[in-house]
Parts: structure tokens; sequence; C-alpha cells
């Protein structure tokens, strides 16, 4: 298989979609409507990729519904992110470990 | 206006960094079953530095599509990239300088998207760059342990660390979703158009790179008429 020439193609594409904007878009939005689709844009992506993938990810669904519990717990006391995601995964995994014993 | 620099960006990427390393490392088993050689996923990874855009590139060559179907592909996948890239123009640092645009650019994912267009304050070239190098370190070398010593890690481990990423997701979105309703409102909307999209027969047809694009642009524009932004307002 000649890889090399996919991998070349893949890097550039993704490259340009990225630096292009980036690199050259120097105008200030002032429309309270586009700042608004903008400011809450990330935290739309993020809404809409966590749930539902967040109940599968630990690989069973209740592991992983044990580790979005403690995500949210801490996430409503404003914890950081590493602590957050750790929590998530510590939960996640003692859950997994304690289920077959149950 | 506060600023950060390469330290907080280093912090702020550590989670992101953990993150990747188990999301590549599945990653890498499974494109090693296609028959991709985990040399070439390793340099995929450290050049592209994307999920779903190196899981569909994989599965075109995995099938020997044409360059032209792989660019097309690649294209759609990863045009979200391009609106966060514009969005993130808003809050660069004056000194960011063209090349420094160029070179940040490359570390834009959805993560260090959320991550970066989060933070308060403005973003620096040192910021971008510390946030930018654990993430792609984490994303290679899980894609290398993945394709090289895939079966070294335990099975239980190794699946809990899939949810990593997705705590760190919650942590970004729950605390200004407690305090400002257009997030809250913004949140629900494209997970709730997210779920229809996902689990109603007639959207079936729609990839989950389409269904991230329209459920996301809907929540975010839905918020927007409810809870217009004013200038210099929440865009800190």
């Amino acid at each position: 298989m000649k890889l090399y020439p996919y991998l070349l193609v893949m890097a550039g594409v993704t490259y340009l979609i990225r630096m292009l904007p980036l690199a050259f878009f120097r105008r200030k939005i002032t429309n309270p409507f586009l700042l608004g689709v903008l400011h809450y844009m990330p935290y739309a992506v993020l809404g809409t990729m966590t749930v539902p993938a967040i109940f599968t990810s630990a690989g069973d669904p209740v592991s992983s519904t044990v580790g979005f519990l403690a995500a949210l717990v801490l996430g409503f006391k404003r914890r950081s992110l590493i602590e957050v995601a750790l929590a998530a995964t510590a939960a996640a995994y003692v859950t997994s470990l304690i289920l077959p014993l149950l | 206006m506060e600023a950060y620099g390469y330290k907080e960006g280093l912090r702020d990427g550590l989670p992101i960094g953990l993150g990747y390393l188990s999301v590549s490392f599945g990653f890498a088993i499974w494109a090693v079953k296609q028959g991709i050689p985990g040399l070439a996923l390793v340099l995929l990874s450290g050049t592209n530095l994307t999920s779903a855009g190196q899981v569909a590139g994989v599965t075109v060559m995995a099938a020997g599509g044409l360059l032209v179907e792989l660019a097309l592909t690649e294209f759609i996948i990863n045009l979200r990239y391009a609106l966060m890239s514009v969005t993130l123009t808003q809050k660069l640092h004056p000194e960011f300088s063209l090349w420094q645009r160029m070179l940040a650019s490359f570390f834009i994912t959805d993560e260090i998207f959320a991550v970066s267009s989060t933070r308060k304050g403005l973003l620096t070239f040192p910021y971008m760059m510390g946030l930018g190098c654990l993430p792609w370190i984490g994303w290679t070398l899980g894609t290398a342990l993945g394709a090289f010593a895939g079966t070294l890690l335990p099975a239980a481990l190794s699946a809990a660390l899939g949810i990593a990423i997705y705590g760190m997701f919650m942590a970004i979105i729950v605390p200004p979703a407690l305090e400002e309703q257009g997030v809250l409102l913004a949140v629900f909307a494209a997970v709730g158009l997210g779920l229809v999209l996902r689990y109603v027969p007639w959207f079936r047809f729609l990839s989950e790179g389409f269904v991230i694009i329209l459920s996301a642009v809907f929540g975010a524009c839905l918020a927007a008429l409810v809870k217009p932004v004013e200038a210099g307002e929440g865009e800190a």
C-alpha cells in the first residue's frame, strides 16, 4: 500500500483548515448575535460531544454513569480540569472492579 | 486584561494530554486491525492531531480510496476547526504575529479550543504553545503505545481511561452553565438536538461529524438569539 500520499493529503488539508482562518482573519466582531454565537459555541460543541458519548466511554454503562456523576458533582464544586478528569476515571475504574463482585 | 504564559498552558493541557493518551491508544489498536502499519499511524497522529478525521482517514486508506475522496472527507469533518479558528482570532493577544498564528493553529482541536476559548483574558503565543504541547505528546505517544504495545495495559484501566476526556469536558461546561443562562440553554439545546439526530432513525444518514456541527450551531444560535452578548462582555 502506498500510504505516504494519503498521509501528506490528510496532514495538508487538516492543517490548512486550522491555519488559514487563524492567520488571516483580522476583523473584530461587534454584532451581539454573532458574539453570542461565538461565545456559546464551545459549550454547545462540548455538550453534544459529551452526551451521550460519556455514558459508554468507560466500557460498561454503569461504570460510565458513576464516572459521569463524579464529574458532575466535582463540576458543581468548580474543581480543576485535571481533578474532574481523574476523579471520573477513578470512579469508573473502581466501579468496573466492584461490579463483577455484586 | 490578564494574559497567561507557557506554564499555565502546560498545566491546562495536562488533562487533555492524559485523555488523548487513552483515546489515541484505542485508535491505534483499532487502526492496526484495519491493516495500517504502526509507523504510518504514529506519523498520522503526529501530523493530524484529530480523532474523527483520523478514523475517517484510516477507513478511506484501508479501502484504498481516492486521494480526492480523502481530501473531501477531511475537509468536511474538520470544517469545525475553521469556525474555532475564527472564534480564537477574537481573543488573541495583540503581540501574536503571523508566523506565530501559523504555528499555533496546528494545535487547534475541540478540546484545546474549548479550554483556550473559555479561558478568561487574552491568549498569548507561549500559552497556546504550552497548551498544545502535552496533548500533542499524549496523542502521538498513545498512538505509538497502542500500535506497538496495545495489549500491555490492563483492560479495565484502559477502558476506564476512556472517560477522562469527557470528565474534563464536564469541568469546562458545568461552572459557567450554573452562572449564565445562555450557556445552560446552549448546552441543553445542543445536547437535545444531538440526541434527536443520533437516535431518530430518519437522521441515520448523518455522520457523527455532521451531528456535532448541526447540534452545536443550533445550540449556539438559539442561545445567542435569547441572550445576545454585547461587545466587551463575556468574550473576556
